[in-house]
């Protein structure tokens, strides 16, 4: 019983014995065959943009990852600085999230450089062969009878038609990589671009940032009002020394001072 | 002899280690037909690195066919099957 190589042989053979059947006159299968080369070298090279192109979407969202990574490090940086433990453990495990996600990225992307070499490899294999079969085909149409040709032509041909059916099988696989990955580069943009990450823009804020701002604007709240407790208690024509009346300053009451923040009292 | 490894290109290879080939091509037809995917994989690796250390790479503009074809090294054993049953499965 034959091998698998030898199965694998036979098969190619095959398709190609049988496009040579076909043929009236052989001489016109190699003009046929030239012709479906030369389409099938524009689809290798095809293929290989099509391959790149993926590629660098896949590195521009790595590194809008990536930058989405830092900027949750230095929330929870922020956070902690302000006491936030809470916090910074949420930002930190978002960023762990994304830590996965670029890594992943990383296998992907090099999956695809690997398809791409493959692939200009097998265009550049692809294009010598097709150099030397039109010069081959030249001579025998020119030399050979239609019988004559027959036999000269059946090697040329099950070479070149392996070599066609070998480029398209990477054709087609690079061409099923690529789609695999414009769905999942898809979903990280649609991710990049719902509330779950910030956009490259920073239009549109997360609940940590908005946290983050919330709390330095209670800051800023409380400083303004030490500073401003801190200039009517040095007033001179403030005579009592209570900061804490302050607190109270809506509600007058009869027994405090209140002449500084309600010159014009009701009573 | 010349073996072709598919998205790889063709080698030359001497008939006596062709004949070294065949032993670990027997398992790897085995494995192919009881869908076995680690035997396959495995021996699919040894017959491809055997093949290219001992054979000597086929001028790119030759243009003869094959007497052995081999998968691509990254290839499943679902796809090894699906061409190895329908030869329509190849384009060109």
């Amino acid at each position: 019983m034959a091998g698998l190589m030898k199965r694998m042989s036979l098969i190619f053979k095959a398709k190609a014995n049988k496009a040579l059947d076909r043929a009236e006159d052989p001489r016109e299968t190699l003009d046929y065959s030239y012709t479906k080369q030369l389409e099938l070298l524009q689809k290798v090279r095809r293929g290989v943009a099509d391959v790149a192109t993926s590629r660098k979407r896949l590195e521009l969202q790595s590194q809008q990852l990536q930058q989405q990574s830092d900027k949750l490090d230095g929330q929870a940086r922020a956070a902690l600085a302000q006491g936030r433990e809470d916090l910074a453990r949420e930002a930190l495990t978002r960023k762990s999230a994304l830590q996965q996600q670029i890594t992943d990225l990383a296998t992907q992307h090099a999956s695809l450089q690997a398809e791409e070499e493959k692939l200009t490899l097998a265009s550049q294999r692809l294009q010598a062969k097709v150099d030397a079969f039109r010069t081959k085909k030249e001579t025998i149409k020119a030399t050979y009878t239609a019988a004559e040709a027959q036999t000269k032509i059946g090697e040329a041909f099950s070479g070149i038609s392996e070599e066609m059916g070998d480029v398209g099988l990477a054709v087609q696989r690079a061409e099923d990589k690529t789609q695999q990955m414009q769905a999942r580069a898809g979903a990280i943009d649609e991710l990049l671009a719902s509330g779950a990450l910030d956009d490259q823009t920073g239009s549109s804020k997360d609940d940590i940032q908005t946290e983050l701002d919330r709390m330095s604007s209670t800051n800023d709240v409380e400083l303004e009002l030490a500073k401003m407790k801190g200039e009517i208690a040095g007033a001179p024509a403030t005579p009592a020394i209570e900061g804490a009346s302050l607190t109270k300053q809506t509600a007058p009451s009869p027994a405090s001072p209140a002449e500084v923040q309600q010159p014009e009292g009701s009573s | 002899m010349i073996i072709r490894i598919l998205g790889e290109g063709q080698f030359e290879v001497a008939e006596h280690t062709a004949e070294v080939l065949n032993d670990v091509d027997a398992r790897l037809q085995v494995a192919v037909d009881e869908g076995d995917a680690a035997t396959f994989r495995s021996s699919l690796a040894e017959l491809l690195t055997l093949v290219r250390e001992a054979g000597e790479r086929v001028p790119d503009d030759y243009l003869g066919p094959s007497e052995l074809v081999l998968p691509a090294a990254d290839s499943t054993l679902e796809e090894v099957r699906a061409l190895l049953g329908d030869e329509g499965l190849i384009p060109g």
